[in-house]
């Protein structure tokens, strides 16, 4: 870890980043958008930006739910109630009924009301209110380390699934036609978000893990043409909002996470720009 | 309109052979006793009103359905082979015209191993092509999926259902909605894989046209096989004149 912030010393010789919990938070930062942007890529193709929204407000529930068991750690709690609330809202859209939208509207409300029930117990839930807006900030080595794990083993998974997710998301039909189990393979997807998302929950907040999924990857495909630079694009933009979003929330003194949203929708307000013009040109 | 099913006469050629298929949906029974030989280097199109089933056989041959009898796949001396690869190209397919997909991602997605966000290979790309080739679709390797014309699509769907080389091309109405060239070339590259790769082919299709023009065998389904022959023999049959009453009278229509 030692040689890591000395070399970062080296590469940044910002006043900012003189502090450890800075340079804590840029790496974090470094290993959390880049995951979320590629899943993000996905869930923008598929038109689930909505989807990934419900179920990161149902972190709330799964931290009330942690609580009630007296769990310390919270994040079990959270990835388990993210894997069986996207598995629920998947199987529920399946069996018709109401719209998609509908349903998850449904799911994304009772995942807050569950929640703040839960955590509000004896007026409790200012000890809480973390969850909502995360701190980067607070990042230590050791969890660094976990996301550094859970960066590599994402994005093995998503080397795996990758390829028949995208014809399931082109057509689920054809790739029925071609063998691929679209079912399993759409199952795999949200869990894998889900554990994303879960575990990114305590740096971002609930209110803006979405932002992470969805800006990046939304504003990357403004400007692709193919697959490979979706991803690409997408993971440059979520990579300098994050390191520009840091840098700016330092000197404002605001909530890191805000700012990287804040970075990304500006990169999303130039991806338009730039479509236009490329449209223009032909 | 006959009431005894249709049953095939033995012909030793290698076919894709199904007997007796039935499917049911909770107390409907959508197909009843389908029997059918689709030969190899012929090309067989099934027609039938709409609500008549045609889909449904489609998805139990793709094993998309659960379904009763037996679809097997025999050699010319009766042999059966233990497995039947489809290839199967859908009628207009829908999908989100935005999306940064081109066309040799799509095709690198079914030829490679490699997840397609981190590149497409040299050797993958060359692959691509010469499936492409196979639909007279190369020259579109590099157009995104989106901005294809109808009949470029169905070319570059064509290609995709022919890696890996598929026993049986089902084709689910391929041309309807495609200008008048494109359904030419689409149907011009179908002929030369009848007869030069020797592929048993199954379409669905309504252009009379087109039927008299391509087909070798015309299966008639309305939940069961009415009649198969020649289109010739299909047309001027009493079960053709029922299902499409319009038509009747000597053919005209379908001159």
């Amino acid at each position: 870890m030692n040689s890591i912030y000395f070399l970062m010393d080296k590469l940044l010789p910002f006043e900012a980043f003189s502090f450890t919990f800075m340079k804590n938070a840029l790496i974090a930062l470094l290993l959390l958008t880049p995951l979320l942007a590629l899943f993000g890529t996905m869930a923008v193709n598929r038109r689930m930006a909505f989807f990934s929204d419900a179920l990161g407000h149902s972190a709330l529930a799964g931290a009330g739910i942690g609580m009630l068991l007296g769990f310390s750690n919270l994040t079990i709690t959270l990835i388990c109630f993210g894997l069986v609330w996207a598995l629920l809202i998947n199987r529920i859209n399946r069996s018709g009924g109401a719209s998609a939208d509908t349903n998850i509207s449904v799911f994304s409300s009772t995942g807050i009301a569950l929640g703040l029930v839960l955590l509000s117990q004896n007026s409790n839930f200012s000890k809480y209110s973390s969850l909502l807006v995360g701190d980067v900030l607070a990042i230590n080595a050791n969890d660094l380390t976990w996301l550094l794990i859970s960066l590599l083993g994402g994005l093995i998974c998503w080397a795996l699934v990758y390829n028949p997710l995208l014809l399931t998301a082109v057509n689920p039909q054809l790739a029925q036609s071609r063998g691929i189990k679209t079912r399993i393979v759409e199952d795999v997807f949200v869990c894998l978000v889900a554990i994303a998302v879960m575990l990114s929950i305590r740096w971002v907040g609930v209110l803006l893990i979405n932002a992470l999924l969805i800006l990046p990857a939304a504003a990357g495909r403004n400007v692709s043409k193919t697959a490979p630079q979706h991803a690409l694009f997408s993971v440059i933009i979520s990579l300098l909002s994050g390191i520009i979003g840091l840098i700016a929330a330092f000197y404002l003194g605001s909530s890191v996470g805000a700012a990287v949203v804040l970075c990304a929708a500006l990169f999303y307000a130039l991806s338009l720009l730039l479509r236009r013009i490329m449209n223009i040109a032909g | 309109m006959p009431t005894k099913g249709y049953e095939p006469p033995h012909c030793g050629l290698c076919r894709i052979e199904l007997d007796h298929v039935s499917v049911k949906l909770d107390s409907d029974q959508l197909l009843r006793d389908v029997n059918l030989h689709v030969h190899c280097g012929q090309l067989t199109v099934l027609i039938g009103p709409n609500g008549g089933g045609k889909t449904t056989l489609l998805r139990a041959v793709l094993g998309q359905i659960p379904y009763g009898g037996s679809i097997t796949h025999l050699d010319t001396e009766d042999r059966s082979f233990p497995s039947l690869r489809v290839g199967y190209v859908p009628q207009q397919l829908p999908f989100d015209k935005q999306m940064p997909l081109t066309v040799r991602d799509l095709m690198a997605a079914t030829l490679s191993n490699r997840p397609i966000w981190t590149g497409v290979g040299e050797k993958t790309r060359q692959a691509a092509l010469k499936t492409l080739q196979l639909a007279q679709a190369q020259g579109l390797i590099d157009k995104r999926l989106g901005a294809l014309s109808g009949g470029e699509l169905q070319r570059v769907l064509l290609a995709l259902a022919l890696n890996p080389a598929p026993d049986l091309l089902i084709l689910d109405e391929p041309v309807s909605g495609v200008d008048h060239n494109g359904q030419a070339l689409f149907l011009d590259t179908v002929n030369a894989l009848r007869s030069q790769q020797h592929m048993a082919i199954l379409m669905v299709s309504h252009d009379w046209t087109l039927v008299r023009e391509y087909a070798d065998l015309v299966a008639l389904i309305d939940k069961t096989t009415l009649i198969v022959g020649t289109p010739k023999e299909v047309f001027e049959s009493d079960a053709f004149a029922a299902a499409y009453p319009h038509m009747h009278g000597s053919g005209e229509g379908l001159q």
